[in-house]
C-alpha cells in the first residue's frame, strides 16, 4: 500500500497537541495530581525507593491506586500478591479506554496510534477528554488528548519530584489533604461534566450502590458497582428514547 | 515459590508486577472497540458502566476507613464534600471554588474534630 497523505501536516498536530497541554495545565486536575503525587512521593521516599524508580512508575503505571499499592507493598509482600492486588485496583481502565478511544477514531486513525492515547487515559485525562474533544474536529483529538495526557502526566511527575525532596518534612494533617483533592476534584468535575440523564444517573446510582455492594464483602466492588449502577442507567436512558420516540 | 523485591531488583519488579498487571486493562479496552463506533449502543453502555465505577471510587475514597485518607474521620470526608459540593451550585458550578472550600473544610474540620 501507498503511503497515504496524512489528514493534517504535522505542524498543525503540534500546534494541536500544544493546545491539549494548555488544557491540562487550565484543569483543576493539573493542581490535584501535584498535590496528591506529593504525597505519593514522600511515601515513596519513606519506604526506601529511589528518585527515579518513583518517577518511572508514574509514566509506566499512571494509576494513583495503584502506584500505592506498589510502593507500600512491594518490600513486604509475596511479589504474586502485590500483582494481583494491583490488577484489582485498576479494573477501571478496560471501560475508560472502551468509551474514549472510539470517540478519537476516524478514517486516518491506525490501531498503533491509539496506543498512546490507551496509555494515557486516567481518571483525570479521561474526564478531561470526554468534556473537550467532541468540542472539536474529529481530526484533532488524538493529538489533542495526547497533550492532555501528556500535561497531566508532567503534573504527577511534579507533585512526585516534590514530594520526594520534602518528604520527611510534609505534616501528616497536610498529607491526608493533599490526598483529598482526590475525591472533590472527581466530584465536581462529574457533576460538571453530567450533561445527560444517562451520565448524572450513572453517576448517582454509583455513588449509592458502592457503599451497598461494599458492604456486602464479595470483593471486585468497582466492577459490580459499574455494571450494576451502569446498567440500570443504560436501561433507564433506552426506555426514555424509545418513549420519546413513540411521542414523537 | 515466592520470589521477593531482592531477587529481582526494584526496576524489573516495577515491569513485572506493577506495570503489566495495569496496563492489561487498557489493553483489553483497546482490543474489545476495535471497529466499534462512537454512537454504537456498546459503548453508551460502556461510557454509563464507567461512569458509574468513577463513582464507585469516589464512594470509596470518601467512605473508606483505612488508608492514607484514615487520619480524617469519615464524618468530616462527608461532610467536606457536602460543604464543597454546595459552594461547586453557588458559585455558578466552578469546579475550583467547589475543591478549595472541600479542602478548606476538611482540614479545619480535621483540626476541630480529630486534634
Amino acid at each position: 500500500m501507498s503511503v497515504e497523505p496524512a489528514e493534517t501536516p504535522p505542524h498543525v498536530s503540534f500546534q494541536v497537541f500544544l493546545d491539549g497541554i494548555v488544557a491540562a495545565v487550565r484543569s483543576v486536575f493539573f493542581y490535584v495530581l501535584v498535590g496528591n503525587y506529593v504525597g505519593m512521593g514522600a511515601l515513596a521516599h519513606e519506604v526506601g525507593f529511589s528518585f527515579w524508580w518513583m518517577a518511572m512508575s508514574t509514566l509506566l503505571i499512571w494509576a494513583a491506586p495503584a502506584q500505592v499499592i506498589l510502593v507500600s507493598t512491594l518490600t513486604t509482600a509475596s511479589l504474586w500478591e502485590v500483582a494481583l492486588a494491583v490488577t484489582l485496583s485498576s479494573v477501571r481502565f478496560l471501560p475508560m479506554v472502551a468509551a474514549i478511544l472510539p470517540v478519537m477514531r476516524h478514517r486516518g486513525v491506525r490501531q498503533r496510534d491509539l496506543l498512546l492515547p490507551m496509555h494515557l487515559t486516567a481518571i483525570s485525562v479521561w474526564v478531561e477528554g470526554m468534556r473537550l474533544l467532541p468540542l472539536m474536529a474529529v481530526e484533532r483529538r488524538v493529538a489533542f488528548y495526547n497533550g492532555l495526557g501528556t500535561g497531566l502526566i508532567s503534573g504527577a511527575l511534579i507533585g512526585g519530584a516534590i514530594g520526594f525532596v520534602l518528604a520527611a518534612r510534609l505534616p501528616p494533617l497536610l498529607a491526608a489533604a493533599l490526598l483529598f483533592f482526590t475525591p472533590m476534584a472527581i466530584l465536581m468535575s462529574s457533576a460538571r461534566n453530567s450533561r445527560t440523564l444517562l451520565d448524572g444517573l450513572a453517576f448517582a446510582l454509583g455513588l449509592i450502590i458502592g457503599p451497598i455492594v461494599a458492604a456486602q464483602k464479595i470483593g471486585l466492588d468497582l466492577m459490580w458497582t459499574g455494571l450494576i449502577a451502569g446498567s440500570i442507567a443504560y436501561a433507564v436512558h433506552r426506555l426514555r428514547e424509545t418513549r420519546r420516540r413513540r411521542a414523537a | 515459590m515466592s520470589a521477593t523485591l531482592h531477587d529481582l531488583g526494584p526496576t524489573l519488579a516495577l515491569i513485572l508486577f506493577g506495570f503489566l498487571p495495569n496496563e492489561v486493562w487498557r489493553l483489553v479496552g483497546l482490543m474489545l472497540v476495535h471497529g466499534l463506533d462512537e454512537k454504537s449502543q456498546i459503548i453508551v453502555w460502556v461510557r454509563a458502566v464507567a461512569t458509574a465505577m468513577l463513582a464507585g471510587v469516589l464512594a470509596q475514597l470518601i467512605l473508606s476507613t483505612s488508608g492514607a485518607l484514615g487520619s480524617i474521620p469519615v464524618g468530616v470526608r462527608v461532610g467536606s464534600a457536602a460543604l464543597g459540593f454546595a459552594a461547586f451550585l453557588l458559585v455558578k458550578r466552578s469546579v475550583f471554588a467547589g475543591v478549595l472550600t472541600g479542602e478548606i473544610a476538611v482540614i479545619l474540620g480535621t483540626y476541630v474534630f480529630a486534634p
